[in-house]
């Protein structure tokens, strides 16, 4: 190469001097372009501010034309939910038990196992087991829901059903404990990460005074990141809540007012689906359901959310 | 809660607890991987054999082992380049002002607590968002293009955070050094933020892009439709997606159409392996090539 070729860095150099020139005209355009460019990547950040606004605005709107026709205390209250019946009922209880009961499932599956997994990585594993077992976690974090619903349909029900023969072929066994797989890398994640936070004097103290290390992890670590752990398993449940695939699948699509995990039950997430998937004329009361519904979701993943960033900063504030 | 005593019969009874504990453990990771292995086998075992040359180039239809998944493939490559085209240059946009150009102040703590709650909500609102701005009140029908509009809604959150954790691997020093040679910051990024960090910001755009080719529920809602004819060609056209054909055959109650839901879902979990190895290639060419 010869001695006065151009390097990348020479080119780069000039290309630098030209941009950052310092004569008058040029300084005006760069101003002009930094202006420019600053409003854009502005109205960038904003477009988050407008989606929340513009999904509070649709989910309130949209409720309102269904609320004139059927009442708040009819729609919190009602034990029967058939908008799609002859014989129309607006009770949305039905659809809110299927929903708590899927997820305390699978919140009953996902925090026990979650917790010991994050006490164990965190406290016990060798870093080989580690290695082995992080990549699994999140393999199983990325693997598609629709995918854990054919799953809980085609391998889970039936295995249950040779068990427990009273189980109906949907049913919100099966989807709920198979949801609680989905959610457990969350779970497992975070309280590890709560239980990492436990700052070591915490430990040695503990060891110094004699204690065992089962002592020291149940007696002392664990208590200590107890507000990380909480506020793990409450976002677990706020992702089932929330889970829509797996229970539109497995658990069935039939709004039944129960809390036996054997039966078939329709969640909150299930129902819209299977309405706005359906025939249902657009604009009719049976159609404005699927939004008073959703704002329903909506608050009450809103409100598990918060409550878990709440209970973390407590625990973040209270530091030792 | 911690007694402290040692007599023989307290250190045998602790050791025991000891050697308990570690044999959960065990039986923890045992679980994780018996889960992914059953859930893997049972997968391939239902689908392999259907995936052969037709179930790649043939349409939906009534007949199970006619069916093929080749609209659902095209409709999602087509999803996903869209989404992105959308989505990437937002979320690296408002990746950007909030790392390099915003003020700390309350306005910026609001936006920032606003994606943090965003990436919480449900992805069926999104449908229901999509439903109500993209297909109904700009008219653009169940298409292809008010698909990808929602999904990139859906994306943006993970996308910004991703994108804020890459400028955040831009050492400071950068960009003292060209803001000290007279460059202004909207040129500091574009000439020396962005060149480095854009690595790190494509490993973790792609792996959160890699959600939006799994995801299947705000599609359902806005209306992919599943029995399409004819390829999608243009953004306005009708489309269907893999997750969207999966849950199709799956609802089915004819087992042969099972089949083609396992084959569908080998088909999708290697597209979403292929994109989580391009990002961890990207991240290794990256650590490696670190220029200072």
């Amino acid at each position: 190469m010869p001695n006065n070729a151009p390097t990348e860095a020479g080119v780069a150099y000039t290309r630098a001097v030209v941009q950052i020139g310092a004569d008058s005209r040029n300084r005006r355009r760069v101003r002009a372009e930094e202006r420019i460019v600053r409003g854009f990547l502005f109205v960038c950040a904003l477009l988050g501010v407008v989606t929340t606004f513009a999904i509070v605005f649709i989910l309130f709107t949209e409720s309102l034309g269904f609320f004139e026709h059927v009442s708040v205390w009819e729609f919190l209250t009602g034990t029967v939910w058939t908008p799609t019946f002859a014989n129309k009922a607006f009770g949305v209880l039905p659809l809110v038990t299927g929903t708590l009961l899927t997820s305390l499932i699978a919140l009953a599956l996902a925090g026990p196992v979650g917790l010991l997994t994050a006490v164990y990585l965190s406290e016990y594993a060798s870093p080989r087991v580690r290695r082995v077992v992080k990549p699994i976690l999140e393999v199983l974090a990325g693997i598609p829901t629709v995918v854990y619903g054919y799953f809980a349909l085609t391998f889970l029900t039936p295995l249950l059903q040779r068990f427990i023969p009273a189980l109906e072929g949907f049913n919100a066994l099966s989807a709920g404990l198979v949801m609680g797989i989905m959610i457990l890398p969350t779970i497992a994640s975070l309280s590890e990460d709560a239980l990492y936070a436990v700052p070591n004097s915490l430990r040695y103290a503990s060891l110094a005074l004699g204690a065992t290390r089962f002592q020291t992890v149940w007696g002392v670590v664990v208590p200590a990141a107890m507000s990380g752990v909480s506020a793990a398993f409450l976002l677990g449940v706020s992702r089932a809540v929330g889970e829509t695939m797996i229970v539109a699948v497995a658990a069935g699509q039939q709004p039944n007012f129960t809390f036996n995990p054997l039966r078939a039950v329709e969640t909150m997430t299930a129902y819209i689906v299977r309405i706005t998937m359906g025939d249902t004329p657009h604009g009719s009361v049976e159609y404005r359901t699927i939004f008073a519904v959703g704002l329903l979701l909506f608050l009450m993943t809103l409100a598990l959310n918060l409550a878990s960033e709440l209970v973390r900063r407590r625990y973040k504030g209270a530091r030792v | 809660m911690i007694q402290v005593a040692s007599t023989p019969q307290w250190r045998a009874r602790e050791r025991r607890r000891e050697q308990l504990f570690q044999l959960v453990g065990a039986l923890i990771v045992l679980f994780a991987l018996t889960t992914l292995a059953v859930l893997l086998t049972k997968i391939l075992l239902d689908g392999f054999a259907r995936l052969n040359p037709e179930f790649f180039s043939s349409f939906p239809s009534r007949r199970a082992e006619n069916a093929g998944i080749l609209p659902a493939l095209v409709g999602s490559a087509y999803l996903l380049l869209l989404t992105a085209a959308i989505a990437i240059p937002i979320g690296v946009g408002a990746a950007v002002y909030l790392e390099e150009f915003a003020r700390r102040n309350w306005f910026t703590r609001l936006i920032e607590i606003n994606i943090t709650n965003l990436a919480g909500v449900p992805s069926v609102i999104y449908g229901l968002l999509g439903l109500q701005v993209f297909v109904r009140t700009l008219m653009m029908d169940r298409s292809l293009i008010a698909g990808a509009c929602t999904m990139a809604l859906l994306a943006l959150p993970v996308i910004i955070t991703a994108a804020r954790e890459g400028l955040r691997t831009v050492p400071k020093s950068l960009r003292d050094g060209s803001l000290a040679l007279g460059a202004t910051q909207w040129q500091t990024v574009r000439y020396t933020v962005l060149p480095v960090a854009i690595p790190s910001i494509l490993t973790g755009v792609i792996l959160s892009l890699s959600r939006v080719v799994g995801e299947t529920a705000p599609l359902l809602v806005i209306g992919a439709v599943v029995f399409i004819s004819r390829l999608p060609d243009s953004p306005a056209s009708p489309f269907t997606v893999l997750p969207v054909q999966i849950y199709n055959w799956t609802t089915r109650p004819q087992h042969a159409f099972q089949e083609n839901a396992a084959a569908g879902i080998i088909v999708l979990l290697v597209l979403l392996l292929t994109m989580n190895a391009l990002a961890i290639y990207l991240r290794n060419r990256y650590q490696k090539r670190l220029p200072i």
